[in-house]
């Protein structure tokens, strides 16, 4: 049965200043995978979603969401930012962030309600944070941080989610935590990207996988493409891994 | 004059109300935009936003001749907010970092504006007299229509505020968000912009170009010291900010006319310490104490858990041990032992001790109540 195309990237190229920084990128993301994104620092990873998802403006290319443009079909995707990207001693509560993911569909002016605060308790139920939901920002573990920025995107309830580096700096428990809410949402149908450093979770966490080093290295399933040679031709140095079955 | 007379008179004397009004409004509208520029470490902006209104006023009086405060306050609002679009644009088109496009705008226009100003005081002009006193501010030149004008501008803000108050809130703490949800982040970034611009230059005539930034700043920082809730947080620096207008206004006049301005700005201040000091969640002063306080627990938790030890070994919980056992361990004094008997954690007779029920449990439990209290 043929895949439905979630994503779709058509040449996109991003610079800073004169540098580029993503070169021709031509991308097809189906519907209903969990995708890493790999490559070394500086190959264009987040660069890659903050384009897709319009925050930075590329030079050339156009992005399309289920066939349709991006700016159409908002809605449909949701994004969780790198941890580092906000000031956490922000005075807000875990739910007031929570509630933020819903602020998309109320649009201007319109005030969340209870709707939205049941939405809001009920992604920080499945994240496990219930408990937190009035503690102060600032007092939560950078774990519990990450698990806020992902039931913030849960409440927006989309098909798409994109996450820079959801792991990065959490402890094994909310590591095992979230992927198992990821795959969770896969077998409802999802497409998740995920911009990934651990190369050696990568067969256990994904099922697809694009490599990136400012170009396009490789993009498929993670069992036919996830080899030495692709790995190599990423990071430039022969990097052995042992893909387990 | 001294301060009782003086709040006896406020609300009789017709100079007096306009001035503490005028103060207290202001002060008020710039706490709660303040609070925004704070959190968004847009600080210094308030900063170069006064100074740029400087040659502002200059080129209005230069081309109208007169000293009428609403459209030299109108040239101000002109030049401040050319002088903030050139800042963003400074960092958006340049490698600059903004704290280098703040100083440059600020003392550009601030050199520019001086250089106006003693080109006009060299005119045979009588009517010049006076423009320095944008300077630092002269509260008394407040009158019934600049404070209705202060008003207005103020309660646009509170609609403003309360209108889009979900927008500056998430624009703040996550403006890349923001844009993925579809909203147009320029706009709310340039109305709540426009809004500060707007305080600022209202503030010029009472506490100057030079002063105005600490109207913004102080009040906020001071806010911040008490609540963790951004709503919590704008309304308290309103309030702080009203108040520093008053009493300044009170002290100020009780005292010989003192320059109100600056006598706002010191009250402000005393506001900030009085906050960094004594407020329970972020105050220094608490911040001590409970630093001093869990050292000491802790010092008391190290001898209850060594003592669990010894205790732990024997059949009989209470069996009796000599205090001498104790000296080897550096955790001990003789302080914290008589601690320990006042809790009910351990008994003493002669030169034993041994553990009651209650110690013993609570040193079994230590290590998993501090692991509670944590997560």
């Amino acid at each position: 049965m043929e895949q439905k195309i979630a994503v779709k990237v058509d040449d996109l190229t991003v610079a800073y200043n004169y540098k580029p920084v993503l070169w021709d990128i031509d991308l097809e993301i189906p519907e209903s995978v969990l995708m890493a994104i790999v490559g070394p620092n500086g190959a264009g990873k987040s660069t890659l979603i903050k384009s897709i998802l319009g925050i930075l403006n590329p030079i050339a290319g156009s992005i399309s969401i289920y066939d349709k443009p991006y700016d159409k079909q908002r809605q449909l995707v949701a994004y969780v930012p790198q941890k580092g990207s906000v000031d956490w001693d922000f005075p807000t509560t875990a739910l007031d962030v929570v509630m933020m993911g819903t602020y998309g569909s109320l649009g201007w002016i319109k005030r969340p309600g209870q709707k939205q605060k049941k939405a809001a308790l009920e992604a920080l139920e499945k994240v496990g944070m219930l408990p937190f939901k009035n503690r102060q920002i600032s007092q939560l573990s950078g774990g519990q941080q990450q698990r806020i920025f992902l039931a913030r995107a849960l409440v927006q309830n989309a098909s798409i989610y994109f996450m820079d580096e959801p792991f990065q700096g959490v402890d094994a428990t909310t590591e095992i935590a979230i992927i198992n809410i990821l795959k969770e949402l896969r077998k409802a149908g999802k497409t998740v990207i995920v911009v990934h450093h651990d190369l050696q979770t990568v067969p256990e966490y994904f099922d697809w996988v694009t490599f990136l080093n400012v170009k396009k290295i490789a993009t498929g399933p993670v069992k036919d493409i996830f080899n030495d040679d692709n790995l190599t031709k990423t990071y430039g140095i022969n990097y052995k891994v042992s893909i387990q079955e | 004059m001294d301060l009782k007379e003086y709040f006896s008179l406020v609300f009789n004397d017709y100079t007096l109300r306009t001035i503490t009004l005028g103060t207290a409004i202001l002060g008020a509208v710039t706490g709660m935009l303040g609070s925004f520029a704070v959190l968004r470490k847009q600080s210094l902006l308030g900063d170069a936003i006064s100074h740029a209104a400087l040659p502002g006023i200059a080129i209005a009086f230069l081309i109208t001749g007169a000293k009428d405060t609403n459209i030299l306050l109108l040239g101000a609002l002109v030049s401040g907010l050319i002088g903030t679009f050139w800042i963003r644009g400074i960092v958006k088109k340049t490698h600059l970092k903004s704290d280098t496009a703040l100083g440059l705008i600020l003392s550009l226009f601030f050199g520019f504006g001086m250089l106006l100003l003693t080109f006009i005081q060299k005119q045979p002009n009588a009517n010049q007299a006076g423009l320095d006193k944008y300077l630092f501010g002269q509260a008394a030149t407040l009158v019934e229509s600049d404070v209705w004008l202060m008003a207005i501008v103020t309660g646009l803000c509170v609609l403003v505020l309360l209108l889009f108050w979900k927008e500056f809130k998430i624009l703040l703490f996550d403006a890349d968000y923001t844009k993925t949800l579809g909203f147009n982040t320029k706009t709310i970034d340039i109305l709540i912009t426009s809004f500060i611009v707007l305080a600022i230059v209202l503030g010029l005539q009472t506490v100057g170009v030079v002063l105005m930034s600490a109207m913004l700043l102080a009040p906020a920082a001071a806010a911040r010291q008490w609540t963790n809730s951004l709503a919590k947080m704008v309304f308290l620096a309103a309030i702080f900010g009203a108040f520093s207008g008053v009493f300044g206004t009170a002290v100020s006049a009780s005292q010989n006319n003192l320059s109100t301005g600056p006598v706002i700005v010191i009250v402000a201040a005393v506001f900030v310490v009085f906050s960094f000091i004594f407020s329970p969640s972020r105050g220094l002063l608490f911040k001590q104490i409970r630093f001093i306080k869990n050292r000491r627990d802790l010092k008391l938790h190290k001898t209850l858990a060594f003592m669990h030890q010894i205790a732990e070994t024997h059949e009989d919980i209470s069996h009796p041990h000599t205090i001498k056992i104790l000296n080897n361990f550096q955790g001990y004094t003789k302080g914290t032992l008589k601690k320990l008997v006042d809790k009910g954690f351990v008994q003493l007779q002669g030169n034993m001790w041994s553990m009651t029920e209650k110690g013993y449990s609570t040193a079994a439990n230590l290590y998993n109540q501090q692991t509670d209290s944590h997560e």
